[in-house]
């Protein structure tokens, strides 16, 4: 894969996979994966679940590893502890959906695993209404 | 007599029992600050554990914790399956192969899940979380050679009780800010459980 993969984690199933539709309109060869839902794809987030998707879009290129609310990053984490080489994922500290939209743009244009985190975080302070 | 796998065992039998039977409690805690299911999740992912534990054989309580500690991280739900499940993966690790495990060697064993949680959950005491029961607690177990597990039981329920007053700074509850004053944390609450189970168990085989 030439370019860095993005994974979506959600409490919920139906989260990811709207946001993963939104993504694929501009995604070009992005390989995106999501994570929603626990095992029994109940409202949660799943370990093993976050694992496979960051398994499933893997490359030297990158991944980068989006998540809702906390808990999920504690998932999101155990996760990456679990993976033997992490050298090249991220975890990004950004709104998911906006930070999403801004991954998948900055990897489709051939940006880097840094940059690429470095868009999805810098939309924590996009204003997104001009008063 | 000491702590062996089948001490271990009974433990999480019976504490499964009682997350069956507080099932509503926990929730009610939940509903208060958080999302509402800290029951239901910790019911669940003991009674899969449960059912694992009827038909599985281990030889030590290591191989049991560690187990374990698989079937709560998925099964549980919520932020309590990857915090109780790296609790009980971590006690795991530290018991290695023993058979029989003496009162410091448990104590020991605590002390490693409790930095696992802080790791995991990065909250610090009086955050409002299941480590204002966990850090007294495993204080307690490492620094008294003989446990009068009464004042251990006490001592739970008291730190229990006292995240009341405080503001929840970690988890779902921080979004409500001051509002979280006033309620007992969840997590605390099933912590003290696990504790007063733990408690019970040790009695009983005089550790």
């Amino acid at each position: 894969m030439t370019n860095v993969g993005i994974v979506l984690v959600s409490h919920s199933l139906e989260l990811v996979k709207g946001l993963e539709e939104l993504l694929n309109q501009i995604k070009q060869s992005v390989p995106i994966a999501i994570a929603g839902g626990t095992d029994e794809n109940e409202i949660g987030t799943d370990v093993f679940k976050i694992k496979q998707a960051i398994q499933s879009v893997y490359s030297e290129k990158g991944v980068a590893v989006l998540f809702d609310l906390g808990s999920a990053l504690i998932n999101a984490e155990l996760a990456l502890e679990m993976l033997d080489d992490t050298k090249y994922i991220k975890i990004a500290d950004a709104p998911l959906v906006e930070g999403a939209y801004a991954a998948v743009v900055q990897s489709g244009i051939g940006g880097t695993l840094v940059e690429v985190i470095g868009s999805a975080e810098e939309t924590k302070n996009l204003q997104k209404i001009i008063r | 007599m000491a702590f062996t796998v089948d001490e271990a065992k009974l433990w999480l039998i019976n504490l499964n029992k009682i997350y069956q039977q507080e099932k509503m409690y926990l929730s009610e805690l939940d509903q208060a600050i958080g999302d509402g299911d800290h029951g239901i999740n910790m019911a669940r992912g003991f009674n899969e554990l449960n059912k694992k534990l009827e038909t599985a054989e281990y030889h030590t309580t290591a191989d049991l914790f560690k187990d374990a500690g698989m079937v709560l991280l998925s099964k549980v739900g919520g932020a309590s399956g990857p915090l109780y499940g790296t609790a009980f993966i971590k006690a795991g690790g530290a018991l290695k192969d023993k058979e029989e495990v003496t009162k410091e060697e448990l104590a020991a064993a605590l002390f490693e899940s409790l930095e696992g949680l802080k790791l995991r959950g990065k909250a610090r005491l009086e955050d409002k979380t299941m480590l204002d029961v966990w850090i007294p607690a495993i204080e307690f177990l490492q620094n008294h050679p003989k446990v009068d597990w009464d004042e251990f039981k006490k001592l739970v329920k008291e730190k229990m009780e006292g995240t009341k007053k405080l503001e929840a700074k970690k988890g779902r509850a921080s979004y409500l800010g001051i509002r979280s004053v006033g309620h007992i944390d969840p997590g605390a609450a099933s912590s003290y459980l696990l504790f007063v189970e733990l408690a019970r168990v040790c009695e009983g085989v005089g550790l």
